[in-house]
């Protein structure tokens, strides 16, 4: 512990960091260009998101890290350790009880409250990517607004499939203002960025850039008016340990003849709606 | 009435090479504009510098705006440029490729425009798209086909869909008939022809074809050595030429 | 309607050692409506030059042309363009049209540009290609593979399918057989008759006899073949 400063980073570039973190909060949807700093873990295992966990730890901090909803898979487990080696921060699996949660790629069932950082792990912070190749033009296009393209590409799903077929990464326009790329969580999770009341921030380490929605931004997805967008789900599912049917459900394989069963992503939610059905059944 | 574009003195270098120099002329509402010359003489730099591609070194180039009247299109701002590129104005380039998204669907790319200035109606975008397609004479089947499936005369006319679907007032065209066989050349040329009548467009072609400015032009402009050296009625200009130059082109046509 | 006076022209051949070859001086006449008259003078003479400086595919260096008053000698071209939309039809020996295009719509065209709803312009095409007996089979063909009195008769339609208030012919009954001829000698008095101000040029001496008020001879304008 001592070898290291805390949370890893020096003071230097923490504070190099925050700025780019402010400044994107001042901007909500806009993507601030930082110095991304070499991590000790492989680039697209999170190290945009370590980076703005680690400028934005405090002692007092209570950190939570989930991979896919989930709190015990490598990716999360290999990061809360980190941090508790190079922070010492207390950490929890508790949605509620956190008051930094790492994810990658899932918003916790549990409705997050003031005062709660929601640190995103981003892949490819450019939603115009795949359309517009040169990096140069779609800055111009986000700085001009100029996002008939984006349209297109939604246009180009309805007509090659009868829908808007993006799942995840679902494209936000943020305030009315920009086209932000909310990382690939699944578009069922897109409401819940809007009008959150906690802070969410989103880290790219390899593509070096940090953006971010303040507490209670206006953040709509993209649609058109006779396709309008909406948060689906595996269809008539519920989960099979927990039983809920509002959660967002992953699909198990649980066999090479066709079994499977669908259960909670979010691990936490679904042990706590557990553990409180077997209270209430022993009761 | 107003030129809807009036340039004046309008040059352009590429370090100490003259690119165009000192252009001057007003292209009047519906009024098709040729200007031919050979490769290098300056036709592509002055019509990028006209459709604010290039930004030219001196001169002005004035557009009747619909809200504000003439305003130079230089002081304006990128976003301003880019507003009226993708609503009163159209760029059809001479190979179909740069015009058009290949990975994207005719309807696609017919709509994109639409999007662009707000279109959030997937219905009615389809059905302008198709609209289009039908004037422009694809078959509305291929509405979800991409481009890259077209032959090059069906690329070329759903470029020019593509430009015209926001009901743009000024079209600038690159060789627009260049990569084409002739019998497709025909089919476009009347079709320019009819849609420059029926919509009350103004065009600026350039072209090393004469053949394809008589039968467009109302007007006819000769470049050489990025100068403009003659210019008036194309009849006229290819009739009577006056310039060493201009008769040096027209006599040098090869008849058949 | 047509007033020219003091017309001069000169061609400068620059690629050929800058000869200058002046080809007419002083020209003058005047045409009014309701009149056809005839240019005549020998083949060289002038009179195709004079006829295409009043349509205004030839510059005219001195003097002045003006056509429903409107002064045609350095005009701008929008003015040129506005005239030949609404006042001035040409009907030259050539027919020049886009390759593939059908001939009822080339002979509805000059409505077409001034903006005839479609179908009253294809009516009056398809009437005046039964009158100077173009077969209807033909109609939906380009002209361009026609023979030689198909694709001048075609250049006729389409040069009277509108009331031009002023017209130029060059050659109309050329390659005509007689009974087309007839047709056409009928379609000038007709535009005579709405009043018209018609200037031709008619190789054929019976065919202006049958049309044709008065004569100017261009031979009168043409100078001394000078070289410079």
């Amino acid at each position: 512990m001592t070898a290291y400063n805390f949370a890893y980073l020096d003071e230097a570039t923490k504070r190099m960091l925050r700025r780019a973190i402010l400044k994107a909060v001042a901007i909500p949807g806009y993507q601030v260009p930082f110095s991304s700093r070499e991590m000790p873990m492989p680039y697209g295992w999170g190290t945009g998101g370590v980076q703005v966990t680690a400028a934005c730890l405090v002692p007092e901090d209570t950190l939570k890290v989930i991979d896919q909803g989930a709190d015990d898979t490598t990716n999360a487990v290999s990061i809360r350790k980190f941090f508790q080696r190079v922070a010492d921060v207390a950490v929890t699996e508790r949605t509620a009880q956190a008051s930094i949660i790492q994810t990658r790629h899932r918003i916790p069932e549990t409705p997050l409250i003031a005062g709660q950082i929601l640190v995103f792990q981003v892949p490819i912070p450019e939603p115009l990517r795949f359309l517009e190749p040169r990096e140069v033009e779609t800055r111009v296009m986000h700085a001009l607004e100029d996002y008939g393209l984006m349209q297109v590409r939604l246009y180009e799903d309805i007509a090659r499939h009868g829908e808007i077929a993006r799942a995840y990464a679902y494209p936000v326009r943020v305030e009315g203002r920009y086209i932000m790329d909310p990382s690939p969580i699944p578009k069922f999770d897109n409401p819940k960025l809007n009008n959150s009341p906690a802070l969410q921030l989103f880290g790219a380490g390899r593509e070096c850039r940090i953006y971010a929605l303040p507490p209670f931004t206006r953040v709509e997805s993209l649609d058109f008016d006779d396709y309008p967008f909406s948060a689906t789900k595996a269809a008539g599912q519920s989960c099979a340990l927990c039983g809920s049917t509002v959660s967002y459900l992953d699909e198990v394989i649980t066999d090479d003849a066709g079994g499977r069963m669908f259960v909670c992503s979010d691990t936490d939610y679904c042990a706590a709606r557990v553990a409180a059905g077997s209270t209430e059944d022993a009761a | 009435m107003t030129p809807l574009l009036q340039v004046e003195n309008l040059s352009k270098h590429y370090g100490a090479h003259l690119g165009c120099g000192d252009v001057s002329f007003a292209l009047w509402p519906g009024e098709v504009m040729g200007i031919v010359g050979e490769s290098g003489s300056g036709k592509s730099t002055l019509l990028n510098c006209l459709a604010g591609h290039l930004r030219p070194d001196a001169g002005r180039v004035l557009f009747d705006t619909r809200e504000d009247g003439p305003r130079d299109i230089l002081g304006m701002t990128e976003a301003e440029r880019r507003w009226l590129a993708r609503t009163d104005w159209a760029f059809v380039h001479q190979n179909p490729r740069d015009g058009l998204r290949m990975n994207v669907s005719a309807g696609g790319n017919v709509g994109e425009r639409l999007m662009a200035v707000g279109a959030r109606h997937y219905g009615d975008i389809r059905a302008q798209a198709s609209d289009w397609l039908e004037r422009v004479e694809i078959d509305v089947g291929r509405l979800d086909d991409r481009p890259r499936a077209f032959s090059g005369g069906m690329q070329q006319r759903l470029q020019i869909a593509r430009n015209l679907v926001t009901g743009p007032r000024l079209v600038f065209m690159d060789e627009p008939t260049g990569g084409l066989d002739v019998s497709v050349q025909a089919r476009l040329l009347d079709l320019l022809r009819g849609l420059v009548r029926r919509l009350g467009l103004s065009a600026v072609i350039v072209t090393h074809d004469l053949a394809v400015v008589r039968l467009l032009a109302d007007r006819l402009m000769v470049m050489k050595d990025g100068r403009v050296v003659e210019q008036g009625l194309t009849d006229q200009v290819l009739d009577d030429p006056q310039h060493a130059y201009t008769q040096l082109l027209v006599s040098s046509v090869l008849q058949v | 309607m047509i007033e020219i006076a003091g017309v001069g022209k000169r061609f400068v051949l620059h690629n050929q050692g800058g000869v200058a070859l002046s080809v007419m001086e002083g020209a003058a006449l005047r045409v009014d409506p309701g009149e056809c008259v005839a240019l005549t003078g020998a083949s060289g003479a002038g009179k195709s030059t004079l006829m295409r400086m009043i349509w205004g595919n030839y510059r005219c260096d001195t003097g002045s042309i003006r056509v429903a008053g409107v002064e045609l000698c350095r005009a701008e071209p929008r003015a040129v363009l506005d005239l030949r939309r609404g006042t001035l039809g040409y009907v030259s020996q050539f027919l020049r049209v886009i390759p593939r295009v059908p001939t009822l719509r080339i002979v509805a065209e000059p409505l077409l540009a001034q903006g005839m709803d479609e179908d009253a312009a294809l009516a009056r095409a398809r009437a005046l290609l039964t009158r100077l007996n173009i077969p209807a089979p033909l109609w939906s063909l380009s002209p361009t593979t026609f023979s030689g009195g198909e694709q001048q008769r075609v250049n006729i339609a389409r040069g009277f399918i509108q009331d031009w208030p002023v017209m130029l012919l060059d050659e109309p009954t050329a390659s005509l057989d007689a009974a087309n001829r007839a047709v056409v000698l009928e379609l000038i008095l007709q535009a005579k008759a709405r009043g018209a101000a018609i200037l031709g040029i008619f190789h054929d001496a019976d065919a202006r006899a049958a049309v044709c008020d008065r004569e100017v001879d261009v031979t009168g304008f043409t100078p001394a073949m000078v070289s410079a």
